[in-house]
Parts: C-alpha cells; sequence; structure tokens
C-alpha cells in the first residue's frame, strides 16, 4: 500500500471540507467510481454509470452489490467529517432496502448521522438517480467510531 | 439435478459458473461459484487489491463483500426454484462480525431457507477457511418475479 496514511487524508478532508482526495486513494470507491459533488451546498457521494456494475444486462439493472457499496459509503464519509476519530469507522451492520430496480446511469446518496455516541454512530443513507424522491435504495448503517 | 439436494454435478457447476460471467459486477469482482446444491451455495471472492477499503491496512471494502453476499444469497434461491425466474433482492442485512484478513480470499456459504410464490427468504456467512470462524453474517430476502428477463434464470433454465 502506498500514498498518504488514511489519518492525514481524513484531517485534511476535515479541514478542507473535502473529501475527493481521501475517496480517491480507497481503491474499491475508485473501482465502482464513486466521487463527491456538492449539490445546494450539500456533499452527496456520486457513483458514476459504468457497465461493470451492471447486475442485470437484460433489464438492464445496476448490480445491489453496488448500490450497497454506495450506501455504505456515504454512511462513512458522512460519519468521517461528522466526527472528530482520527481514523475511518468500521462497519458494525448494515440493512440495505432496495426500493426499484436502478438503471445504469450516475446514482446519488446522502447520509444522515441519525446519531453520534462515543463508540457508535448510526446513520440512514439514501440512494436515487434522477429523482430524489424516488429513491433506487436506502439504508440504515450501525459504525464503530475508532478511538481516539 | 442440482435441484435435489444431491451433490454437485461438475456441468450444473459449469453452468452456474457461465451464467455468473454475463451478470459484469460478478464478472468484474471475479465471483465464482464452487459447490451449489439445493441445501446452499459456496461462493468465492478472490482477493484483489482494488477491492481494498482502507489502503492502511489492505483489508476488503465492505462493498465488495455485500456484493458476494447478494450474489451467493441470490444464487442460493436461483437453486432453489423449481422453474428458474427473475429475482430482486428486496433486503439485505449484514452484521460485520471481524475484519477480513488481507490477502485470503472470502468465501460464502448460502442457504434459501424458505421460498414461496413470490419471496425467497436466505441466510449467509462469510469466512476465510473455516465456516466456524466467520468474517459476516447476512439475511436477505429476494422477490420472485413471473418472467425470465434475467441471465441466470436462463443460464440454469437452458441447463434442464
Amino acid at each position: 500500500m502506498s500514498g498518504r496514511p488514511l489519518s492525514e487524508l481524513i484531517a485534511s478532508a476535515r479541514a478542507a471540507g473535502n473529501l475527493n482526495a481521501l475517496v480517491e486513494a480507497i481503491p474499491f470507491a475508485r473501482f465502482t467510481g464513486m466521487e463527491i459533488v456538492e449539490e445546494d451546498g450539500k456533499l452527496l457521494a456520486r457513483m458514476r454509470a459504468a457497465p461493470h456494475l451492471i447486475g442485470n444486462p437484460m433489464l438492464p439493472a445496476l448490480h445491489g452489490g453496488a448500490l450497497g457499496a454506495l450506501l455504505e459509503s456515504s454512511a462513512i464519509f458522512a460519519v468521517v467529517l461528522e466526527t472528530p476519530s482520527p481514523r475511518p469507522p468500521k462497519t458494525i451492520s448494515i440493512t440495505v432496502e432496495y426500493l426499484r430496480s436502478a438503471r445504469p446511469v450516475d446514482t446519488f446518496a446522502r447520509a444522515e448521522v441519525v446519531r453520534q455516541g462515543r463508540r457508535v454512530a448510526t446513520v440512514r443513507a439514501l440512494a436515487w438517480q434522477d429523482d430524489v424522491a424516488k429513491p433506487v435504495a436506502a439504508a440504515n448503517v450501525q459504525l464503530l467510531l475508532a478511538r481516539e | 439435478m442440482y435441484g435435489r439436494g444431491m451433490p454437485t454435478d461438475p456441468d450444473a457447476l459449469e453452468a452456474i459458473n457461465e451464467g455468473m460471467k454475463i451478470i459484469p459486477y460478478n464478472l468484474a469482482l471475479g465471483l465464482y461459484v464452487e459447490d451449489a446444491t439445493a441445501a446452499g451455495v459456496r461462493m468465492v471472492l478472490p482477493y484483489r487489491p482494488e477491492f481494498v477499503g482502507n489502503p492502511d491496512t489492505g483489508v476488503l471494502h465492505g462493498g465488495a463483500i455485500t456484493a458476494l453476499l447478494d450474489a451467493s444469497c441470490g444464487m442460493a434461491v436461483f437453486l432453489k426454484m423449481a422453474e428458474p425466474a427473475r429475482i430482486a433482492t428486496l433486503d439485505l442485512r449484514i452484521d460485520y462480525l471481524k475484519p477480513a484478513t488481507p490477502l485470503k480470499s472470502v468465501r460464502t456459504w448460502s442457504e434459501c431457507y424458505k421460498l414461496t410464490h413470490q419471496v425467497a427468504f436466505t441466510r449467509a456467512t462469510a469466512y476465510h477457511d473455516d465456516p466456524g470462524d466467520p468474517i459476516a453474517s447476512a439475511a436477505g430476502t429476494f422477490v420472485i418475479f413471473d418472467d425470465t428477463r434475467s441471465p441466470m434464470a436462463q443460464a440454469l433454465e437452458d441447463k434442464r
């Protein structure tokens, strides 16, 4: 593994309010084509449309695993921005609900930290494509916060 | 043949893995089935540097394991159905019991423990070598459609 340690990337991401250098340092985020975009002053995770993310080419529809990765990542990004932990949180559990077939287009996700305790953060995440009112998937995520 | 709880027929396993390769995301992740009967499915996610979630430690991203669990639970449903049909994941819950060990492949054992006309219920564990020492456990439900617009349903149908 090479490059700057995550703790350093996390500190600069918080200072700058910009997570893209951190996201770019995560191999699986690159593999799935994730990035952070700002829309109406809010940070969203975007998973760019790509042929390798398809789960059913006959519909066609994105793979549930790719949507799960986007939702889990957006939950982690929210916690990284909103908590002071030096290292990224670890996922304790994630429950993904699949609400609609997701077409092979760009998919967005936002996450809200519902409760942040000393050890655990509870996050709700939502993913949509063209219309935020028509979500394609949602997730509840419990994350274990890294100790100082 | 494989729908009756018999040991995996090599031809059937080959047909299943051919079907897996038609699913682009499964192909991109290198997922493959090692064993498949009506009792359950053993599927493998090979370790690759591009699946890492923590570049400091080399631990796999949870999202890669999510895909493995989703695919293997779905496969357990396909193999339980008398007539393969299109399915879609309704929900998937994953508990992460311990971090995956860097450089090691991850296996899942998935079973469809209840199949109705419209809904299938599955559970799975993910592990490296010993199913008794799991990395993650999962429960997934799937909705069953009345069409076969699914490469996997068609691959299994052709094999019957």
